[in-house]
């Protein structure tokens, strides 16, 4: 009989830095308290983190790479949503 | 190496349209990154798969060899260290299951490929760690052969495997160096120590070179993985550059390298080695090494041990789930 | 022959040191039993992460006993016999199956998770510092292996039939816990120490949550199993010392 499969979670981490949560890797586990545990004792044991998130794989989303061109390709052409876009004289210093 | 996977070779999918593989190959020269819902050809998912969990595979089996010292470590500085390194290989399988599984298998599959021997995993670990010098010497040259292999294998093109690889080797880090030490200590030791050491230097030390797999003239697979970018340099120039690293190591410890033929060559830098018994390296993947089946039985036996608890937490988790639907 | 053992003046504060550090090192010793054989690879670390919050506490316990007593932490942990070792035999038995490992940690650390955390307010600044860092450990110990015991008690019938065998073998050796001998009475006089007969409370109360949450009845009052405190130990810790202690007993003084 094949072994019934244990779901897999995607692990998040806030690490010491102040920085949001990032992606770090995966576990296997039965429910979302075990799933923690794991998060918390295969991805931590170095002192990455502050605080862990974890949530079923099955539950994200993901954008299609067929639309890739589509959804961030005409973003690179609005440049005027950067700094640099913009000329301050320079005796005025940083803005 | 870690990648004697990729001496099977996988026939040539004609059935893709060429004009995907063309796109995905101009994707791989200019080095963008494969990830996990992106197109690929079957061939290159195979591979990967075969290569990353043997890879899995063999860090995991990789943990019972130098597992067996734990409880026998000689000092607690000595144990903490060895406990922490073998836990790393746990993790660093969990890893690599993990990549393995973004391209459409689970580790469950990947594991009763393992237990049924339809994977294999690096020959190394079916050797046996006869004295506390043998740690030493894994520390030493089968991490440092391993690390050779790993790093060029944080530029692969699939991103998920290139990743994990970044993360195992940063942890790496101490593990060559965990081991060299053990080794330094013994051979500024009592005679008896260094004898050990040296001991364990003489049993290690060709199957070492073997980890990088078989020589580029007899190499099967090289051309395709390298074309894809999972393998970036041949057996031969990473087993030169262990060596060249390796050599100078033991002679500043007063360690000999086993093999009388051993040479630096003056025009090139290398330090040119005798012959390897391939022979003996065909016969260990075969499964006639002096622990494959020790290694093998260990595997299934923690497996079929631990069913009841994977099953336990499962049931658990269907009975909460249910309760939270009905309330 | 001399012989490669140390002797020790067990001065109550060095007995009360090597009883807390010998529990910690013996139950470690036996949980990295488990490397490479546990039941899933994420439990493969939680067990590992284990061992070595309790190899690191024993460190610390003998590194002070042994600045007390004059020995190093190595000669403490290498070079006593079974019959100078202070541990409690709970810990020395051997692992069994996964429920008996996990039932285990939940007895000994029900116990150890109020004791360390009383004991950061020991009079003795050296001990209250390691209870410090021990209590924080042990806490998550406790919160692991109880929701592991939950989970097999409540599982399937195989594991419930396997958690109810392993309480039924473990719980004649939780008595010995909250022992306290003349020893142990002086460090608590001296507020060194906490009573252990104060920590009752608390571990009756963890024990009825998580054995009500695992499905499990609490066995009845029965003869304790007692002696590890005062050296007279099970068979198993003489074969568990002759694996910790090999190398250094076949090559006395020799430097690793």
């Amino acid at each position: 009989m094949p072994e019934v499969k244990t779901p897999l979670w995607e692990v998040f981490i806030r690490s010491r830095n102040g920085l949001a949560h990032k992606h770090v890797g995966s576990v296997h586990a039965a429910d979302a308290t075990l799933a923690l545990q794991a998060a918390r004792d295969v991805y931590t044991r170095r002192g990455e983190g502050l605080s862990v998130w974890v949530v079923p794989s099955s539950a994200i989303t993901a954008s299609d790479p067929a639309d890739k061109d589509m959804l961030f390709e005409p973003t690179a052409s609005k440049i005027y949503r950067h700094p640099t876009f913009y000329e301050v004289p320079e005796e005025v210093g940083n803005m | 190496m870690y990648t004697q996977a990729l001496n099977t070779k996988d026939a040539p999918d004609t059935a893709e349209p060429e004009a995907h593989a063309a796109r995905f190959q101009e994707r791989i020269d200019t080095e963008e990154r494969i990830e996990a819902n992106d197109w690929m050809p079957e061939a290159y998912r195979r591979t990967l798969i075969r290569q990353i969990s043997q890879h899995a595979h063999s860090e995991i089996v990789g943990m019972l060899p130098e597992g067996n010292w734990i409880t026998r470590a000689p000092s607690l500085r000595r144990k903490a260290a060895l406990l922490a390194k073998v836990q790393d290989e746990g993790g660093h399988g969990l890893y690599l299951y993990a990549a393995a599984e973004t391209l459409g298998v689970s580790r469950e599959e990947l594991v009763d490929q393992l237990l049924a021997q339809k994977a294999r995993y690096s020959s190394i670990f079916n050797y046996p760690t006869l004295t506390w010098a043998d740690i030493g010497a894994i520390g030493w040259l089968v991490d440092g052969a391993a690390i050779m292999n790993q790093i060029p294998l944080c530029r692969c093109s699939y991103g998920p495997y290139a990743r994990a690889m970044i993360r195992i080797c940063k942890e790496e880090s101490f593990h060559q160096r965990q081991g060299y030490e053990i080794m330094v200590t013994l051979a500024r030791g009592t005679p008896e120590q260094k004898e050990m050491a040296q001991d364990a230097l003489n049993r290690w030390w060709a199957p070492c070179l073997m980890m990088f797999g078989p020589p580029d003239t007899e190499s099967q697979h090289s051309d395709t993985s390298m074309a894809w970018k999972i393998k970036r340099f041949t057996n031969d120039s990473l087993r030169q550059k262990f060596i060249d690293a390796t050599v100078p190591q033991a002679h500043h410890i007063g360690l000999a390298i086993p093999d009388p033929a051993l040479r630096l060559d003056e025009a090139s830098g290398h330090w040119l080695t005798g012959p390897i018994d391939w022979e003996e390296f065909r016969r260990v993947l075969a499964g006639g090494g002096p622990c494959n089946r020790e290694r093998l039985a260990a595997r299934r036996r923690a497996h079929e041990t631990g069913a009841w608890v994977r099953e336990a937490a499962m049931a658990h988790a269907a009975k909460q789930s249910a309760q939270k639907q009905a309330a | 022959m001399p012989t490669t053992s140390i002797t020790l003046d067990e001065t109550p504060l060095v007995l009360h040191l090597l009883r807390r550090a010998d529990d910690a090192l013996i139950l470690g010793h036996r949980l990295s039993e488990w490397t490479g054989h546990a039941p899933t690879l994420e439990e493969e670390l939680a067990l590992a992460n284990m061992a070595l919050d309790l190899i690191g506490q024993a460190r610390l316990l003998y590194a002070y006993a042994g600045s007390l007593a004059g020995h190093d932490e190595d000669q403490l942990a290498y070079l006593r016999d079974a019959r100078a070792w202070r541990n409690c035999l709970l810990v020395e038995l051997p692992n069994g199956d996964f429920a008996q490992t996990i039932l285990r940690i939940v007895l000994f650390s029900a116990f150890m998770d109020p004791c360390w955390q009383a004991t950061t307010r020991s009079a003795d600044p050296t001990l209250a510092a390691i209870a410090a860092k021990a209590e924080k450990e042990v806490a998550y110990h406790l919160r692991h292996s109880a929701e592991w015991l939950i989970r097999l008690g409540d599982g399937t019938e195989e594991s419930h039939r396997r958690a109810e065998a392993a309480l039924d073998a473990l719980w004649p050796y939780s008595g010995e816990l909250f022992e306290a001998d003349a020893a142990d009475q002086a460090m608590i006089d001296a507020g060194i120490a906490p009573d252990p007969a104060t920590l009752r409370g608390t571990w009756d109360a963890t024990l009825a949550d998580v054995l009500a949450r695992a499905t499990l009845a609490r066995p009845g009052d029965t003869w304790m199993q007692t002696g590890g405190r005062t050296g007279r130990h099970t068979e198993h810790l003489g074969y568990l010392l002759a694996d910790l202690q090999y190398l250094q007993r076949a090559y006395p003084g020799a430097t690793w």
